[in-house]
């Protein structure tokens, strides 16, 4: 996978990471879905868990902490970790802005959001604005073709995008102090 | 031609929620199936269907599912792909979102065909806020003993959970979902074996399309024979396509397969024809499928209407034909460059290649290499068949289909639009404005109809 953002593999300098106890509940329901044996199967939604735990991205304490949860060895959840999109390796903003870059979404405009977007949060794509709230992707088909350009947020779809549109959002973003998860409900 | 068995009460207000989905008639499959039937006469009813894989393949639902394997004392599984990763794709979204419980009856009645007492949605994970609608509905369905243990008192017992993925294309091959599903990277696995012998757990699985396992409902209720009366020939039955790119409306639409090319591109009913200026191209079932010219779409090289039908697309091979897919179209309209889009589909194919296969992992980045440097005003004439070598050496050389799916829009996009490519390279200035075409369109020399 072509990952844009580079890997954090140390600890040091980097906040110890514990499971909520709500969250640890969250956890322990969801391997027991799955057959006696077979826990293993949770990681991927458990790491969803660790990531909205952990600001948006997942530490190596994080992912340490999910391998005692499972019971299984670090490498385990770093090989998975390192292999999907939406886990992120490295801080993030409190709001990750996913534009979907994919050719039915180019073809309706993505590529002069992704430009808008750029100007507008005066960063690039992959980066962070310099106080810390917005990171800026650019991200593979997202499923939304017939309501492009869109962009996700968390775990909301904003579609239909025009430039006045994305600039309101980024207005509403401003004004809350609650970081955008894929998990919120 | 307007029938719809899937999405008949799409715009029913509060039919997400179980009371109104059962007051329209939901649920009956299960008491059918259940109460009056064997698992064996379900399946036969689902073989008599004619019912193909919804997801791209179109293989054979009740064939694929007479191939599970049935050891006795072994666990079998129904997993449901809803993946929908392929770009163009978005009707799994649309059904699940708009009607949840029709995916969970589908899955209650497969299961006990099958024999699965437990049986899993693995859903992308940016599909997040979906995966919170199929839990509701599930709870609802729970609550109400259509999931459980001894249901309907019938001593079936069946469990359905909601897996979400984190992001990748190859999630949506079933072999990989199932590594995915696993807790592994999604790594897709050497087959033979297949699912139906060893799948999830080693045990013998069934995994299919959401919208397949949702018409398994219209086709228990009122028989496989009543199913395969509509359609043409092989392509039976109805199905979802999501409609995007150029065109006046987009959106999720049912049809009977075998409704014209042009009826559905053109008519009000559906597509509503080009957003204000003329159609070049023409994408029909997710990104993976050989991009046509428009005139190709309307018609055959033999100079027949084309009908949205997996025969009727795919006629004249890949020379002149393509696939209906996975049913994810777009249309392209003369703004639009065709070296453009085939660098960013090919962008995309190497950003999902799993890296297992050196065909897929080093050729789909060449391949994006070279088209970024054409697109670019780069790139020399030896590019492009450069660039027909290396698709050329992906194809079937890899274990899973992404190899194909790459090479695919390349091979088509040289194949028919050649003479855009050499534009490229032949006024390298004037290519370098990424709007190039919007102004001033390619005008393509008219082909001889055979290739």
């Amino acid at each position: 996978m072509g990952a844009t953002l580079k890997a954090v593999t140390t600890t040091e300098g980097v906040a110890p990471f514990a499971f909520s106890e709500h969250a640890l509940a969250e956890c322990h329901a969801i391997m027991a879905r799955y057959p006696e044996g077979r826990t293993k199967s949770a990681l991927i939604p458990i790491l969803h868990i660790a990531q909205a735990g952990n600001d948006g991205w997942l530490s190596v304490p994080a992912m340490d902490a999910v391998a005692a949860v499972l019971g299984i060895q670090p490498i385990e959840v770093y090989e998975v970790a390192s292999f999907y999109s939406m886990f992120n390796l490295r801080p993030v903003g409190r709001h990750v802005l996913e534009i979907c870059r994919t050719t039915p979404c180019m073809l309706r405009g993505g590529d002069a959001l992704i430009a808008h977007a750029e100007k507008k949060l005066g960063i690039h794509v992959g980066e962070t604005t310099r106080d810390g709230l917005f990171t800026l992707k650019a991200v593979e088909c997202l499923g939304s073709c017939g309501t492009a350009p869109m962009l996700q947020c968390g775990a909301t779809y904003h579609e239909d995008l025009t430039p006045e549109a994305f600039d309101a959002l980024i207005e509403r973003l401003r004004a809350t102090t609650v970081r955008s998860n894929y998990t919120d409900r | 031609m307007g029938r719809k068995l899937l999405l008949e009460h799409e715009n029913v207000p509060g039919i997400q929620g179980l009371e109104v989905y059962r007051a329209k008639g939901g649920y009956r499959s299960v008491e059918k199936a259940l109460r009056t039937m064997s698992p064996e006469a379900v399946v036969e009813e689902v073989k008599k269907s004619g019912l193909r894989g919804r997801g791209g393949a179109g293989f054979p639902t009740g064939m694929k599912w007479s191939f599970l394997a049935k050891p006795p004392g072994v666990p079998r599984y129904l997993v449901v792909n809803a993946d929908e990763s392929e770009p163009g794709t978005f009707k799994d979204r649309y059904l699940m979102e708009r009607i949840p419980h029709l995916l969970i009856e589908g899955m209650i009645t497969s299961s006990f065909a099958l024999g699965a007492n437990l049986a899993f949605i693995y859903i992308r994970g940016e599909y997040f806020y979906v995966s919170r609608i199929l839990e509701r509905a599930i709870a609802e369905a729970r609550a109400a003993g259509w999931l459980g243990r001894n249901i309907l008192g019938t001593g079936y017992d069946l469990e359905i959970h909601v897996h979400v993925g984190a992001g990748a294309y190859i999630c949506g091959e079933e072999t990989a979902l199932l590594e995915s599903l696993e807790g592994k990277r999604g790594n897709p696995r050497i087959k033979p074996p297949f699912p139906a012998v060893k799948g999830l757990y080693e045990c013998p699985t069934v995994v299919n399309n959401v919208e397949t396992i949702a018409a398994v409902v219209p086709i228990v209720n009122d028989g496989g024979e009543e199913y395969a009366k509509i359609g043409v020939g092989r392509s039976t039955g109805t199905k979802l396509i999501s409609a995007g790119g150029n065109i006046r409306r987009p959106g999720v639409y049912e049809i009977e397969l075998g409704v014209s090319c042009d009826e559905f591109i053109n008519s009000d009913q559906w597509c509503g024809g080009v957003d204000g200026r003329a159609f070049k191209a023409v994408v029909p079932g997710g990104s993976s499928v050989p991009i046509v010219p428009y005139e190709l779409f309307l018609k055959t090289a033999a100079g027949e209407d084309r009908l949205m039908t997996y025969e009727s697309l795919s006629d004249g091979g890949f020379a002149t034909g393509t696939m209906l897919g996975s049913g994810g179209f777009y249309a392209y309209n003369d703004a639009q460059c065709i070296v453009r889009s085939t660098w960013n589909h090919t962008r995309f194919y190497h950003h999902e290649s799993c890296g297992q296969c050196s065909p897929c992992r080093e050729g789909t980045g060449w391949m994006e290499k070279v088209l970024h440097r054409i697109e670019h005003g780069e790139g020399r004439m030896e590019d492009i068949d450069l660039l027909w070598d290396i698709q050329r050496r992906i194809e079937g050389n890899t274990i899973c289909p992404l190899g194909d799916a790459a090479a695919w829009p390349v091979a088509s996009a040289i194949r028919h639009f050649r003479d855009e490519f050499e534009f490229h390279v032949r006024h390298p200035q004037k290519v370098k404005d990424p709007r190039h075409f919007e102004k001033e369109p390619f005008v393509r020399k008219p082909k001889p109809a055979t290739v």
